[in-house]
Parts: structure tokens; C-alpha cells; sequence
């Protein structure tokens, strides 16, 4: 075959191969993508968009009734990353660490840590609404016949204990991910600054939080960011357990569930806000995409070059 | 030497204990499965030593279930042969020819990776609708396979890339097409890869919520997981028929991932993990 032809035929190729990928992403994600600032700018009737509304629907976002709701919401989410990420960090490198000092079985209990992680929220969040149901549940059950009765309680249901609990629903369902991460950081780790360290006399805790800890920094910053994209998108648990409106009574509701009742109306007042809602949608992602560009920015440097 | 042993038994201590916390719910789950409603109100914790059968036949008598079962599969598998087909051609091109513009093709995939599927939702909402893809199977699969397809192409161009470029020319020697060369020779050897890329996008489309919840309305369409809310309201006391239609939807992902661990593993940290 002659080069002009290999060429005409790669040139056909490489149109043919990327066209229709590029052609999907365009349509199904940057356009969706590029408009949606310009939604938050317009009056809208049901999903009708009707004249040009400058700032005002972020004006009516910071107005009664919604300035209560997304304040409310903003602090839930806030809380949940704080314990979610507090929480999985810890466990997730205490994990990380008991799976490398374990030479035999490790495969073992390394496949069991990721295990809740391949399962779909609404299961995880199903299972722990039977797991904790306050008559039925086995763990209130457990908590009764060891004659701990005074730590019984409606989980799900009350408004102190909702939120924690969802916390700690997603800690189960997520920590091995953070675990496996963390096994791979200290998986990266050379062996001869272990060594050297060793030899000049360092304990095993000594080397963990001097040599290792530091060293496992790409990996809490992938973590991190990670938990901090997911704490302020938080939506599938809340929902499942506990509606659209955040029960019980607003106790776990979330900008991700006050941007989907603007969006699609709730199931009180049934009318969707949709202004109001791109506006809460761009305010979402300015808060995720700054926190996650200034979080890793600062997280970087902080890890050593070796 | 007891400080090694005494560290050792703490470290192990901690990895049982995060398996029972792992393991006693999923299996409380299967086990009450098998127990009949009454007897489960009498006694939550009591090993299923007769199992109750009826249960599953009972979900499966809602032909809800199965329907629901069906759809989640068509959308599962529908996106994820489209993800790899798209991933496979864009992944060798983008990997192994160099032309004109391609940095800047690479750069825009990229930044379709940062876009979050949530912030976008309205405008592909109206989109969706106006193009006659709302409510449908077909316009989810596009939207799964757009969101999908940015680090799937990423993956596959990284694997191709890796390849020794000898092959491409000894292949076209041997008088191969360019279509040959990548079906016949290049495709078998970026089989990792595509394992990793179908699990990165299958699991996460099978478990989706958010954008079936939003996107399809009629009940016949509905996929297994939001089925389940809605199997959730119909039965909400009937325990061991609730318990029956958890096991079934989280089984069959429980089953291929005792099977295939190392790629899940690897599939759902993919971007996450370096190597």
C-alpha cells in the first residue's frame, strides 16, 4: 500500500472511530453543561422559559421561605462532610494499614472491605432502615436483651439522630473505598525508607507517623477531594430514608434535595421553581468546584516529593 | 518481640471486626429472607433454619419485579456495549495516530470528565424532552454513555498507548487494513482495559438512582432501584417478602463480585489509583 494511501485510509479511520464519541459527549453532556448557567438568569413558568430575570432569582433564593431551607441544608451538608471524612479517613487508614502488615489472607479481607461498596445506596439504605427499625430492628433488639435499653432509639426517625445515622450508613457503604485507596498509597511506599528507618532505631509507630503518614499524602488528597465532591452532592440516602423534603421534619435535608424539589416540584406544593433552582445549582457546583480546586491546590503541596 | 506479637493480634483485631461489621448485615439480610413475616416479627434474630422459599416466589408473582429487573439489565448492558465500542475506536485513534488537533481533542474529553451529571440535569431534562428522549430507554443509555465515555476513552487511549508500535507495522506488512489491524491484533491485547472500562461504567449505571428517577416516569419502564422504593411502599410491613426483593437485587452483583474481585477493585478505582 502506498503512504498517501495508509494516510487517506487513517484519515477516514480517525473520523469514523471519534466522530460518534465526541458527537455523544457534545450533545448529552456540554451543551446541557453550557446552558445551564443561563437558566439561572431567566424566569421560568413550569419549564417554560419566559423573560430575562438578572439576579433575581438568586435574590429569591436568599429570600423567605428558600433562605432558611438553604441555610439549613448548606450546614447538614457541611456537618456530613466533616464526619464523613473525619470517620472514613480514620477508618480507612487504619484498615489500609492492618490489610499491609497482613502478609497471608490478606486477599481475603481486603475483598470483604470493598464488598459494600459495589452495592446501590437504595439497598444499603433499605437494609439499614430494617437493620435499625425501632421495633423490628435487630439492633435495638440486641441492644434490649443486653440490657442496654436506654441507648435504644428511633434512628431514622428522630431529628437528633437522623443525620448521624446516615453518616454512619455511608461510612459502611463507603469505606472501603477510601481503604483501598490508602492500601495502594502504602503499597507505593519504598521500602528502603522503611528500612533506613529501621536501622537507625525507629519504632514501628515511629516510622507509621514520621515516614508513612506523610508519605500517604497523594492519597488523602484524592480522598478528600473525593468525600468533599460527594458530602455536597449527597442525595441518594437522604432520599431513600428520608424523602424529598429531608425527614424527619427538614433533620436531613441537603442542597442536592432543595436543588431537586426546585427543579421537579416537591410533593407538598407540587410547583417547580426552576429559576430558583439553576440558581442553587450553580451556587452547588461553585461551592464544589472552588472547595475541590483550592482543597487540592493546597493538598498537593503538602505532598513530598520523594 | 511481644510488642510485634501484641501489634499483630490489634491489627488482625481491627480486620475481623470490620469484616463482621462488613458481613453480619448482608447476611442478616439474606437470612431473613428465608423466614417467614410472622415468624420474623416474633424473633428478628433467629437463623432461617426452615427456609421460607415462598418469599422469593412472591416478588416474582409481582411481575413488577421481574420488569423492573429487565429494564435496569437493557439499560446496564445497552450503555456499557455502547461505552466500549465508542471507547475501543476513539481510545485506538486517539493512542496510536498522531494528527492534526488531537491535543485538543484530548483536552476536550477531559474536560468532560469534570462535569458533574447533576449540575447539568435541567437543561438535559428539556433537551431530552424536545428531542423525544425522556421516558425512554434509549435517551438514558445516551446519557449514561456520554457521562461514561470521557474516562472510558481516557483508560482505553492509556492502554493503546502502551502497546510496542512494532505491531501496527509488521500487521500492515502482513497486508492488514487498518480495521484488521485493530480488531484482529491490537483489540485482543487491550482486553484489561476493557474489562476495567465496562466494570467503571456497568456497576455504577446498574445502582444509578438519581438520573431513572428523574428521567423515566412511566411505571413500566422503571429500573430495579427505583422499583425498589416503589416495592418498598407496596409491602412495607411484609418483612420477609421485603427482605426477599433486597436479596434479588443486591445478589446477582454480590455473586459477580465474589467471582471477579480483583476487577471490580480495580474497575471501581480506576482515575482514583495510579498503575
Amino acid at each position: 500500500m502506498s503512504k498517501t494511501g495508509l494516510q487517506r485510509e487513517q484519515r477516514k479511520f480517525t473520523f469514523l472511530l471519534l466522530a460518534p464519541g465526541l458527537l455523544t459527549i457534545i450533545i448529552f453532556t456540554s451543551i446541557p453543561a453550557l446552558t445551564t448557567l443561563s437558566y439561572a438568569f431567566f424566569h421560568w413558568k413550569g419549564f417554560q422559559r419566559g423573560s430575562f430575570a438578572g439576579f433575581e432569582n438568586f435574590h429569591r433564593l436568599f429570600s423567605f421561605p428558600f433562605k432558611d431551607q438553604f441555610l439549613m441544608a448548606l450546614r447538614h451538608n457541611l456537618l456530613v462532610f466533616v464526619g464523613i471524612f473525619t470517620l472514613q479517613t480514620a477508618a480507612g487508614i487504619l484498615i489500609a494499614y492492618s490489610l499491609y502488615r497482613m502478609i497471608k489472607g490478606q486477599r481475603f479481607f481486603r475483598t470483604v472491605t470493598f464488598l459494600p461498596v459495589i452495592f446501590s445506596l437504595v439497598i444499603v439504605g433499605y437494609m439499614w432502615q430494617a437493620l435499625l427499625d425501632p421495633f423490628y430492628g435487630p439492633v435495638n433488639n440486641i441492644l434490649h436483651s443486653i440490657g442496654l435499653d436506654s441507648l435504644a432509639r428511633t434512628w431514622l426517625g428522630s431529628t437528633s439522630t437522623a443525620l448521624p445515622t446516615l453518616v454512619f450508613i455511608n461510612l459502611w457503604r463507603w469505606v472501603g473505598f477510601p481503604a483501598i485507596i490508602f492500601l495502594s498509597g502504602f503499597n507505593a511506599i519504598n521500602q528502603e525508607y522503611l528500612e533506613a528507618a529501621r536501622i537507625d532505631g525507629a519504632s514501628e509507630g515511629q516510622i507509621f507517623r514520621k515516614v508513612m503518614f506523610p508519605l500517604l499524602a497523594p492519597s488523602m488528597t484524592i480522598v478528600a477531594i473525593l468525600t468533599f465532591i460527594g458530602a455536597f452532592e449527597w442525595f441518594d440516602l437522604p432520599y431513600v430514608l428520608g424523602g424529598s423534603s429531608g425527614g424527619p421534619a427538614g433533620a436531613t435535608d441537603t442542597l442536592a434535595l432543595m436543588f431537586y424539589r426546585l427543579s421537579f416540584g416537591s410533593v407538598d406544593s407540587g410547583a417547580n421553581e426552576i429559576g430558583i433552582g439553576s440558581a442553587l445549582g450553580v451556587l452547588i457546583f461553585s461551592i464544589v468546584g472552588v472547595g475541590a480546586a483550592f482543597g487540592s491546590k493546597y493538598l498537593r503541596s503538602r505532598e513530598v516529593d520523594v | 518481640m511481644i510488642k510485634a506479637l501484641s501489634s499483630r493480634i490489634f491489627f488482625r483485631s481491627i480486620l475481623i471486626f470490620n469484616a463482621v461489621m462488613v458481613l453480619v448485615p448482608v447476611l442478616f439480610l439474606i437470612n431473613s429472607s428465608l423466614r417467614e413475616t410472622n415468624d420474623f416479627a416474633r424473633n428478628p434474630i433467629k437463623l432461617a433454619t426452615s427456609p421460607h422459599w415462598a418469599n422469593f416466589s412472591s416478588v416474582w408473582a409481582n411481575g413488577a419485579f421481574a420488569t423492573y429487573l429487565k429494564n435496569s439489565l437493557i439499560i446496564t448492558v445497552g450503555s456499557t456495549i455502547l461505552i466500549l465500542t465508542l471507547a475501543l475506536g476513539a481510545g485506538f485513534v486517539l493512542g496510536r495516530y498522531t494528527f492534526k488537533g488531537q491535543n485538543f481533542i484530548m483536552g476536550f474529553i477531559l474536560s468532560g470528565m469534570l462535569v458533574p451529571a447533576k449540575l447539568a440535569i435541567l437543561p438535559l431534562f428539556i433537551q431530552l424532552k424536545w428531542m423525544h428522549l425522556l421516558d425512554s430507554h434509549l435517551g438514558l443509555i445516551l446519557v449514561y454513555t456520554s457521562g461514561a465515555l470521557p474516562a472510558a476513552i481516557f483508560i482505553m487511549s492509556g492502554f493503546f498507548r502502551s502497546l510496542p508500535a512494532d505491531l501496527d507495522s509488521a500487521a500492515r506488512i502482513d497486508g492488514a487494513s487498518e480495521f484488521q489491524l485493530l480488531r484482529r491484533v491490537l483489540a485482543p491485547l487491550v482486553r484489561p482495559g476493557l474489562s476495567i472500562v465496562a466494570i467503571y461504567s456497568a456497576i455504577p449505571i446498574w445502582n444509578d438512582f438519581f438520573l431513572p428517577l428523574v428521567f423515566l416516569q412511566t411505571p413500566e419502564k422503571k429500573t430495579i432501584m427505583q422499583g425498589l422504593t416503589v416495592f418498598f411502599g407496596e409491602y412495607s410491613s411484609q418483612w420477609g417478602i421485603i427482605f426477599a426483593g433486597l436479596t434479588l437485587a443486591a445478589l446477582p452483583l454480590i455473586v459477580l463480585y465474589l467471582i471477579l474481585s480483583e476487577q471490580f477493585i480495580k474497575g471501581l478505582t480506576a482515575g482514583a489509583v495510579k498503575g
